[in-house]
This record gives structure tokens, C-alpha cells and sequence, in this order.
């Protein structure tokens, strides 16, 4: 059994690991990265149902997460390298050419964890309810898990998968909003706002709950509402109250590090904060 | 010129979809097909009566409808999603690209009323674009078969095709001229009719219009050669090179703009491999309007006549 304290010494490794891995590129998404490690290193440590060495992008007899946030790679690639789906040293390749680790996630070069591309935003909620029909249709009783952002719920395929979720009746798909308040341009609210996203996804006919995503009680016990709650005829949604840049001071709260990478000064006042508890890669 | 073409019978190419897809189901219980909201226009009733828990009706979200296909795919399912071609091309061209094409999934992308002779509901469903859309994105096989027969195998043989395919067809009752036992060969172009002077490639609905062009102008002493190129990408360069080499005089037909459509694809490799006059059968640049098919052809000079015009004028550029 993974401890709630081993959950945070991981976090805080994948934390240094973005950091470093979006200065080493040079460019990069580590806000919404940091806001969504901890409830993310809570479902690939402990809840979910995979195993990295069996891995088939089909994902037979197994659970699956989907990506569909694409930008928030650098969080996804090290989650993946942390729970042996390929080398932890293979991080220092994101976004370099001829990479695996492609800025956004892709499959065409075969990384091991990655089922379909994404970046272009408002799409993985889709593929993610295809995944949930499939493992309907072949009586596979695994869960389908998928992260979206709250600035990506302004794109309208999200709803239309939201729709389609409940008509189908997709109690094996437990999605995740990173609901972090901000976008590339400012907070979601004065951009184009969300308002009352809770009553929104209760009123598409899903399970929703809101949950505390940097504390991980408060997230384990979420995914132990969401999985028993499977059977029950309707999908579920996590709404993850996340500060953009957690665990980083100088990039808290702020849309200014949705997508810009620490100078190595930058870097080193950021690594000074997180703890290196697995070894850097 | 030897080959005679019967008619065995107006029928229209989407019901040739229905009818091959019901058969794909029937040969594998991995085959799933989806719909936004359009099941009777793509003739994919019967498959979901005999499907029902293999039927995905999506609704009129076509975005989601790409999305789910890939998902399915990703998990080995064998989704066909139907819907028309306008809204399968450019209302979801994103979603195609990064999911379908980029993702390589094996996803079918099934799209009727596919150009201008859609007919009546005008130019807002009459997409022309898409050969030219679809073809750009890398992974995608493009099939654009020419009659009902021809649009039942195709659909066939896209099911045990492991890849992203684009199949086009459309709404009108056309003639039903090629075997009901043909195998179809995904990127392998089929010689209709052999000839010397001028060859014809055509693809779709002008399959049939290129045979009534070719057997007028034997009449009038031109050898035609017409070649069915149903498989636009990949291109069979060889069928094309070596048919071009004999004739050296080409015309391209398709239901479809000039820009971005088999003609210009087939002008680019004689560019570069045996520089030939082209003449084009396609639409210039401009968008449809409502009329029936025979007079939306004729109004943008798709028609025979018109096909035979071009022969007549690249058999002189010789």
C-alpha cells in the first residue's frame, strides 16, 4: 500500500521533474502541470489499475487514463516514467528532436502509457467515452479515467461528450477536471467564464463532486466515491480545486506560467522548494 | 475499344455502403458503426437492427461522434462513423487530423452526399473540398468508388484494412455497371477500358459519365483509355505512368474543385515524372446550388458532354 506521505515524496519528485524538464526544453506548460501532480500522482500511484510492463495501447484488462489536456505532458511523462512505463532518463528528451516526448503527446513514435494524440483541445473526453463503450462491449469491468482542463470546458465538444456520457450511461468513465482557474490569457472567470461548473456537469446527468486536489485524502476518498459508484448508470466527474503552479511560489495563482519555462535561476529558487526524493533524472 | 458497360439498373452508392457495411458486421463482431443523427440517409438502418448493442447513434455532434470512433478504434473495435461529407471533412477537420490521422487509428470515416450531386439542399451540403481536405493528412487512405457494386466491396475491404480511411460516396440513383462479385483492391487502379489516344482518370460518379464519353468519341475514331482511380491515396503511380506513357494525353474527372482533387494530384506526379497535357474535369472555384443532379453536372461541366469536350481539346494540345 502507497502512504498518503510516499504520495507527497512522489509529488514532489514529479514536481522537480517538470520544473526541470520544461527548463531543460526551454519551452512548456509547468502551471497547470503543477496544479494537477497531486491528485494525478494519487490515481497513477494508488488508484489505478495498470501495470506499465503490460502495457497495450488497446489497454485489455486494464484501466486507462486519458490526456486530454495534451499541454500538460510534462506532468504525464514523468507520472509515466515514475511508474515504469519507460526510463526515468528518457525525460531529458521532451520536446528534443526526434524525442519520444513530443510537446504535446503523440503516438506515433510508440511511447509506452500514450493512447491517442492530444493538444488540440476538447477531444479526450470523446476518445476517453470510446474506450468506456469498448471495454462495455467486450464485459471488461476497468474503469477509463481522463483529465481535462477548466479553460478547455470552453471548447463545445466537451459538452457534446458530456451529453453523449450520460445518454450512454458510461459509469466506467471517471473524468477529472483540473479546475485551476486560469488560462493563457487570464483567470477562466474573465475570460470566458464557466460559471457554476458543478451545477453544469450534475445538470448533463453525471455524478459530480467537488474535491480539494492538493490534499490527498481528500482525493483518495473521491476516487473511492467515483469507483463505487460504478454501476450505477451515470459517469463521473472530480471537479479538482488545484492553485495554478502549486508548490512553486513564484508561479502560484498566476496564468503568467501556463506556458513559459523558468530561466535556470528561476529553476534553481523552484528546486529550492520541492524536495528531491527519488533521484532527478 | 471492346468493353461494354450495362447498366444493370440505377441504384445509389450510399445504400451500396449499407449494404457492405451490414455484410462487414456480419463477417466480424468487432465492427461497430456510428451515426450523427442521419442513420436512414446512410442507409446504416439495417445494421442497426441487426446490431442494436454495435449501433452508437451519437446525436448531431459530430466532433464527439470522431472522438468516440478513435476511442473505439484505440480499444480494437472497427468503428465506421457515417455521417455526410461536409460534416465528416471541415466541420471536424481538428479532430480528424489529431485523433484519426495523427493517432493512426483505425477508424472509417464514411461520408455520403458527397459533391455536387447531392442535388437539391444546395451548395451548403455540397462539399467539394474534401478529396482535397482529406487527402493532406498523412496515414489516410481516400477511396471515392464508383457505383453501388464498387461502393459494397469497398466497404468490405476497408473493414479487414487495418488503418484510417476516408470513403466517399454519395446521395444520387446512379448507374450500376461493375461485377456484384468483385474483390476490391485498396490502391490498385482498375483499367476500364483500354485505348491509345487520350486517357481518362476518373473517380466517382464520373466513372460512368468518362464510359458514355469514351463510347461516343470511338465513333469519331479517339481510342480512349479510362482508368478507375477509386483509390485516391495512396495513388497507383504505376497504372497511372504506365497508361500516360502510351497515350500522353490526359484527362482527370471528379466530382469535386480542381483544387486539391485527384487532377491536380495526377498532374503533380506527371510533373515530375512525364510532363503530359492535362485537361481538368472539375469545379473552378466556386460553390454549388440547388438543382438536380443530372443538371448541377451539366451546369458545372461534369457531364459527358462536357468530358468529351476535353478529350477532344488535349487529344489536340498532343
Amino acid at each position: 500500500m502507497t502512504s498518503i506521505a510516499k504520495l507527497h515524496e512522489v509529488a514532489s519528485q514529479v514536481r522537480r521533474d517538470i520544473v526541470r524538464m520544461v527548463n531543460m526544453a526551454g519551452s512548456g506548460h509547468p502551471g497547470g502541470s503543477l496544479s494537477s501532480t497531486d491528485f494525478l500522482t494519487a490515481l497513477f500511484f494508488k488508484e489505478m489499475n495498470h501495470n506499465p510492463k503490460t502495457w497495450t495501447r488497446e489497454g485489455k484488462g486494464s484501466d486507462m487514463f486519458f490526456l486530454s489536456a495534451g499541454h500538460l505532458s510534462p506532468v504525464y511523462y514523468s507520472l509515466l516514467a515514475r511508474t515504469g512505463y519507460f526510463p526515468v532518463k528518457e525525460l531529458a528528451e521532451f520536446r528534443k528532436i526526434g524525442s519520444r516526448l513530443q510537446g504535446h503527446p503523440s503516438v506515433e513514435r510508440g511511447l509506452p502509457g500514450v493512447h491517442v494524440a492530444s493538444g488540440s483541445l476538447g477531444q479526450g473526453l470523446s476518445v476517453a467515452c470510446g474506450a468506456a463503450i469498448a471495454k462495455r462491449l467486450d464485459n471488461n469491468k476497468n474503469n477509463i479515467y481522463v483529465l481535462i482542463g477548466d479553460g478547455e470546458s470552453e471548447e463545445g465538444q466537451i459538452w457534446e461528450a458530456a451529453l453523449f456520457a450520460a445518454q450512454k450511461k458510461l459509469d466506467n468513465l471517471i473524468a477529472m477536471t483540473d479546475w485551476n482557474g486560469q488560462q493563457i490569457d487570464g483567470p477562466v472567470c474573465s475570460i470566458l467564464n464557466l460559471g457554476n461548473l458543478e451545477s453544469k456537469w450534475l445538470s448533463f446527468g453525471w455524478d459530480c463532486l467537488i474535491v480539494d486536489g492538493h490534499n490527498m485524502e481528500s482525493v483518495l476518498d473521491a476516487f473511492k466515491w467515483a469507483k463505487k459508484l460504478a454501476g450505477n448508470g451515470k459517469p463521473k466527474m472530480l471537479l479538482m480545486k488545484t492553485n495554478m503552479g502549486q508548490g512553486v511560489d513564484f508561479m502560484q495563482g498566476t496564468h503568467l506560467w501556463h506556458g513559459k519555462a523558468p530561466s535556470n535561476e528561476q529553476t534553481e529558487k523552484a528546486l529550492s522548494q520541492l524536495q528531491e526524493t527519488l533521484g532527478d533524472f | 475499344m471492346k468493353e461494354i458497360f450495362t447498366n444493370i439498373g440505377n441504384k445509389d452508392t450510399r445504400s451500396g455502403f449499407g449494404a457492405g457495411l451490414l455484410e462487414a458486421g456480419r463477417n466480424n463482431p468487432d465492427v461497430v458503426a456510428l451515426c450523427a443523427d442521419l442513420t436512414g440517409s446512410l442507409k446504416m438502418d439495417e445494421f442497426a437492427a441487426e446490431f442494436p448493442e454495435r449501433f452508437i447513434q451519437c446525436g448531431i455532434a459530430e466532433a464527439n461522434m470522431i472522438g468516440v470512433s478513435a476511442g473505439l478504434a484505440l480499444s480494437g473495435k472497427v468503428p465506421f462513423a457515417g455521417s455526410f461529407a461536409n460534416f465528416l471533412t471541415g466541420r471536424v477537420y481538428d479532430q480528424v487530423r489529431q485523433v484519426v490521422a495523427y493517432s493512426d487509428t483505425n477508424v472509417k470515416i464514411c461520408a455520403s452526399h458527397a459533391g455536387v450531386t447531392l442535388g437539391e439542399d444546395g451548395a451548403t451540403h455540397q462539399i467539394m473540398e474534401d478529396i482535397g481536405l482529406m487527402r493532406m493528412l498523412p496515414n489516410l487512405t481516400v477511396i471515392n468508388p464508383c457505383d453501388y457494386n464498387q461502393t459494397k466491396a469497398a466497404t468490405i475491404a476497408i473493414a479487414e484494412f487495418h488503418g484510417p480511411v476516408y470513403l466517399r460516396f454519395g446521395r444520387p440513383s446512379v448507374p450500376n455497371f461493375t461485377p456484384a462479385d468483385q474483390k476490391f483492391e485498396i490502391g490498385k487502379a482498375l483499367k476500364m477500358i483500354e485505348g491509345k489516344d487520350v486517357t481518362i482518370f476518373a473517380t466517382g460518379h464520373l466513372v460512368w459519365e468518362s464510359i458514355v464519353a469514351a463510347q461516343e468519341l470511338e465513333k469519331s475514331g479517339i481510342s480512349v483509355e479510362l482508368i478507375n482511380i477509386h483509390t485516391i491515396k495512396p495513388l497507383d503511380r504505376k497504372a497511372v505512368l504506365e497508361s500516360v506513357t502510351k497515350t500522353r494525353a490526359v484527362v482527370c474527372a471528379e466530382e469535386h474543385m480542381i483544387a486539391g482533387g485527384m487532377g491536380e494530384l495526377i498532374a503533380g506526379l506527371l510533373s515530375r515524372e512525364l510532363p503530359t497535357p492535362v485537361e481538368f474535369i472539375a469545379v473552378d472555384d466556386m460553390f454549388g446550388q440547388s438543382g438536380t443532379p443530372a443538371e448541377l453536372l451539366k451546369e458545372y461541366k461534369l457531364d459527358s458532354g462536357s468530358i468529351i469536350e476535353a478529350i477532344k481539346k488535349v487529344f489536340l494540345r498532343k
